[in-house]
């Protein structure tokens, strides 16, 4: 049973394609990376899952309801963290809660529990009477995510869930997606960080311009377009030929400059050619496993962060 | 889309929850406005003036007023308030990631206008009552007109906010709109006495108009038809402009 069935969807704005002819399905209970850069059509993606944007072309299915048509239903059993901060800053973290469950028609006693135990759950109990603008970003996101709990939600969707954050609040945060998932919540996220995508994700649909370009569990998808091992060392564009020849390299190798990054299986026979060519310094080599990154390079040219 | 009475109220109390932290600094003024239009007007200029349609003329402002109060009420919360909720506080986004529908912010913010408007509007008419300027029992009709006014230019602010892409066009709409309403909307002396007929016709197009002479109506205790056609008016416009919003508020939230 699929909680999202999307089938051949496309959204435009203006001359822009926002979204391509999408297709996918997210099992229940599964955390579902939409991995992409800026623009690439990941939000478009969310907001037409909860039923927000209309797609021009094809329709998403919810908990198998149209998310257009049945908008309210489907935005009943979901939650969703947006990207921009959207807390009430003059208020402070409990009442900021017992706004959005009213939003939900929660009231009373109910309310107020929730309220009470999500603060706890998420550490914010601390800060319960202080205004939100005297938070930092780290309590602030933890309260954007408690907000989306505030519904109980089946799926939660989170927009750039980690983006901005520093990298102890980003575990917390992880750790609280894993605790979610095995109570069985359904996690639909976006995110341009590669090694997000890989701790939290059993499958990633890979965006860029629009359209998803690959898509597959994270290891999988290495293992499909890639070779294990990558090798970034430094070298003379006119060099590389001789080095290289020979070598069952896996894709092109990667130029940035000097900087030259190959996948291979094996990586042990470039590394003696290397060791051989310079054994002073080794050109500066890296050797790692492949990881999302490479992959993204290698399909698009281009890189997830940042762009360009 | 149709709009849920549940939903349009945790809209409101959105609202009213920002406001239970600010309504004792935002309160007290709405006291003293009031005051002031009526020593200055009333006292000050109205010692000039030895009656005005039959009364003195602090008693002859002072039902007008009333409905400014109710007009100033809702336009500022329904203008700047809104604009700041939808575009920097991100507040309608946030709504529509839950049950709520545009239809439902809609009607929820119209519901707080009219809160607002009789706030301000109810404050003003117990001062006014409290110097004795409304004649009791009738005056007391004046009460379910405050809300009724806070309608009225709830819809209208809006119908204007929605529509407006930059916060600096607000101004426009308080100094080229509600200042000239204010000043000419019988509020200060009777339209019909300084306009002829033709042009009398024309000045019923004026919003203010038509419930400051509600207003006027019952803290004199005299009706005539005219009450019909104002009444008409008012809730009329109210619902058009709300009707014509729906569109507006949709599109620019679910694009």
């Amino acid at each position: 049973m699929h909680v999202i069935e999307a089938e051949n969807v496309s959204k435009r704005f203006g001359n822009r394609i926002a979204v391509d002819a999408l297709n996918l399905r997210v099992p229940k209970g599964a955390c579902y990376g939409l991995l992409g850069p800026n623009g690439a059509g990941k939000t478009t993606t969310l907001r037409m899952t909860y039923g927000v944007t209309r797609p021009d072309i094809g329709s998403i299915k919810v908990f198998g309801l149209d998310s257009v048509k049945h908008g309210r239903a489907v935005r009943s059993r979901i939650g969703v963290t947006l990207q921009d901060t959207v807390m009430i800053e003059a208020l402070d973290v409990y009442d900021n809660l017992k706004v959005f469950g009213r939003y939900h028609l929660l009231s009373g006693v109910e309310l107020d529990r929730r309220a009470r135990d999500l603060m706890e759950r998420l550490e914010l109990d601390s800060h319960a009477g202080m205004p939100v603008k005297t938070l930092s970003g780290g309590f602030q996101r933890r309260l954007a995510v408690a907000l989306s709990l505030m519904s109980k939600p089946e799926l939660l969707i989170l927009d750039e869930p980690t983006t901005g954050l520093d990298p102890a609040v980003r575990v917390t945060l992880w750790e609280l997606v894993r605790e979610l998932r095995r109570e069985g919540t359904t996690v639909l996220l976006t995110t341009h960080y590669m090694d997000e995508a890989e701790r939290l994700c059993d499958e990633l649909a890979i965006f860029s311009q629009g359209r998803v370009i690959a898509e597959g569990a994270p290891k999988a998808l290495i293992r499909e377009h890639l070779a294990r091992e990558a090798v970034e060392f430094e070298i003379d564009a006119d060099d590389d030929a001789a080095l290289l020849q020979g070598l069952s390299i896996s894709g092109r190798p990667l130029r940035i400059g000097r900087r030259t990054t190959v996948y291979l299986n094996d990586a042990a026979p470039l590394l003696a050619r290397l060791r051989e060519a310079d054994p002073e310094d080794l050109g500066n080599m890296v050797v790692r496993p492949t990881n999302l990154e490479d992959v993204f390079l290698t399909l698009t040219g281009t890189r997830l962060e940042g762009g360009a | 889309m149709s709009v849920s009475v549940p939903h349009a109220l945790a809209v409101l109390r959105r609202n009213a929850a920002m406001y239970a932290r600010t309504w004792k600094t935002s309160l007290l003024p709405n006291f003293f406005e009031p005051v002031l239009y009526l020593a200055a007007m009333g006292v000050g200029v109205g010692s000039y003036i030895t009656e005005m349609a039959g009364m003195s003329y602090v008693e002859y402002i002072a039902p007008g007023l009333v409905m400014v109060a109710a007009m100033q009420g809702a336009s500022f919360e329904v203008t700047y308030n809104i604009y700041v909720r939808l575009t920097y506080e991100k507040a309608y986004d946030a709504m529509l990631t839950t049950p709520i529908e545009p239809d439902d912010v809609l009607v929820g913010e119209a519901l707080w206008g009219v809160t607002r408007a009789s706030i301000y509007g109810g404050a003003f008419f117990l001062v006014v009552a409290a110097f004795g300027l409304a004649p009791m029992p009738h005056a007391l009709l004046a009460i379910p007109l405050v809300p009724l006014a806070g309608l009225l230019f709830s819809a209208i602010g809006m119908a204007y906010s929605l529509r407006v892409y930059t916060i600096d066009l607000f101004s426009f709409y308080f100094t080229l709109f509600l200042t000239p309403l204010f000043l000419f909307s019988g509020v200060f002396f009777p339209l019909e006495e300084r306009l002829s007929s033709g042009w009398m016709m024309v000045a019923e197009v004026l919003p203010l108009l038509h419930p400051v002479r509600l207003a006027r109506a019952a803290f004199s205790g005299e009706f005539s038809l005219q009450v019909l056609w104002d009444l008409a008016y008012t809730f009329g416009l109210s619902t058009v402009l709300l009707l014509s919003s729906r569109r507006i508020i949709s599109r620019r939230l679910t694009t």
